[in-house]
């Protein structure tokens, strides 16, 4: 089996079941976004899988092999996630020079170049660094990996509207130029929503979707008029949910809308990713 | 080309119609290069796999063709066929909605005659 593959995977902290029956597969050389609210499981899944912590049930595999404690099979995989794992007291440049220990294929000079491209100072320590500037560290490191799978959790924490423009510039080039598996975590759907191929949702611990964007945003659209006039279209219809100012109204539907048969006053919209994923998330949802 | 998509379709089909602008006013003549799908990703950031797609529905439509090993050039008379599409295309695009949009106004046949001539006449 190709791929980086979850299967049936379950985790508990305690009394909470954060992962049920988790199952998901990572192909080679996309890029994914994995969303959900806050507490959905989104890190514990990531940590899963990159075997920072033991799945209770399930397995994670990689091209076949299994991936927990297996050394030769995890330096595949790099996580950037929000806990920096390196030492407080150490300089940036010195962490540089200590991920090519673990990732042999790790871009010095790439690295250095994109410490500049970003003002990173490389002889600062990386306790010193701003929230900011912390992500960008990991977020270079990260690009400069060469690793066939790459999870990025909370990728642009505390990163300006100007270094995130860069950041998702320096990943597609990066892509263009090595392509590898992405797997972009982030809360800020809307900015990425064009730069992933296929979308996981996952919701109180399950995956509630997987599929490309494309097709995802196809399978809904949105109705908008006045509230007698959308109450009357939707009757026969799927809604996920609804928005309404005063007397006008907007419903989400689940289907394809039928062009031919949409009465006068009321207008049909796709819907936006971020849209969709709150009509999906919300805690009555579909 | 403006670089940013809107909600309402799908991006390779926005994609493509920007490139045919620029195609149109002679941002991309014909005979040259365009960009190609890595500068169209990371200048637009979108997948590339949508870039790509955008451009193939250049070259399906023989707009824009491949030089093995060299890139996408504009074809030569594309100018001419986007002209021809775009003329197809205004009915649609155009009169349709303009003529929604009057009725929801009371807008009768005579005064858009007349809104049109003023255009025209400016």
């Amino acid at each position: 089996m190709n791929g980086l593959c979850v299967t049936n995977v379950t985790k508990n902290f305690g009394d909470v079941r954060a992962l049920k029956n988790v199952s998901v597969e990572f192909q080679p050389n996309k890029i994914y976004g994995l969303l959900g609210r806050n507490g959905a499981g989104k890190t514990t899944l990531l940590n899963v899988i990159t075997g920072r912590i033991f799945a209770d049930s399930g397995k994670v595999t990689l091209n076949g092999e299994e991936v927990p404690e297996n050394d030769k099979v995890l330096r595949n995989i790099f996580m950037m996630c929000e806990k920096s794992k390196y030492p407080d007291t150490m300089k940036v440049s010195d962490a540089m020079r200590w991920t090519r220990e673990f990732y042999p294929g790790f871009d010095g000079e790439k690295a250095m170049a994109l410490a500049e491209r970003f003002q990173l100072n490389v002889k600062k320590k990386i306790k010193s660094l701003s929230t900011g500037y912390s992500s960008i560290f990991k977020l270079i490191l990260a690009l400069c990996v060469n690793v066939p799978y790459v999870f990025l959790d909370e990728p642009v924490l505390g990163l300006d509207a100007n270094h995130r423009d860069l950041f998702y510039k320096t990943l597609l080039e990066s892509y263009a130029d090595n392509p590898a598996t992405y797997v972009i975590s982030t809360h800020l759907i809307e900015e990425i929503s064009g730069i992933v191929e296929d979308v996981i949702i996952i919701r109180d611990g399950e995956i509630i979707r997987k599929e490309t964007r494309e097709s995802l945003l196809s399978h809904y659209y949105c109705v908008t008029g006045s509230a007698s006039a959308v109450e009357g279209f939707i009757t026969d219809k799927k809604v996920i949910g609804m928005d309404t100012l005063g007397g006008l109204k907007s419903a989400y539907i689940e289907g394809a809308p039928d062009r031919g048969v949409i009465p006068d006053g009321l207008e049909i919209t796709q819907m936006d990713l971020q849209r969709l994923f709150i009509q999906l998330t919300n805690s009555k949802g579909a | 080309m403006n670089l940013s998509f809107d909600d309402e379709r799908p991006i390779f089909i926005q994609l493509a119609e920007q490139l045919e602008d620029a195609i149109l006013s002679g941002a991309f003549p014909e005979e040259t290069q365009i960009p190609s799908t890595t500068e169209i990703s990371v200048g637009f950031k979108i997948n590339p796999a949508t870039a790509l797609k955008g451009i193939n529905m250049l070259v399906d439509s023989g707009v824009v063709y491949k030089k093995r090993g060299v890139g996408m050039f504009v074809a030569a008379g594309a100018v001419k066929k986007l002209f021809e599409k775009r003329k197809q295309e205004f009915s649609d695009k155009y009169i349709s909605t303009l003529i929604t949009e009057a009725k929801r106004l009371n807008l009768t046949k005579e005064d858009i005659f007349s809104m049109i001539e003023r255009g025209f006449g400016e």
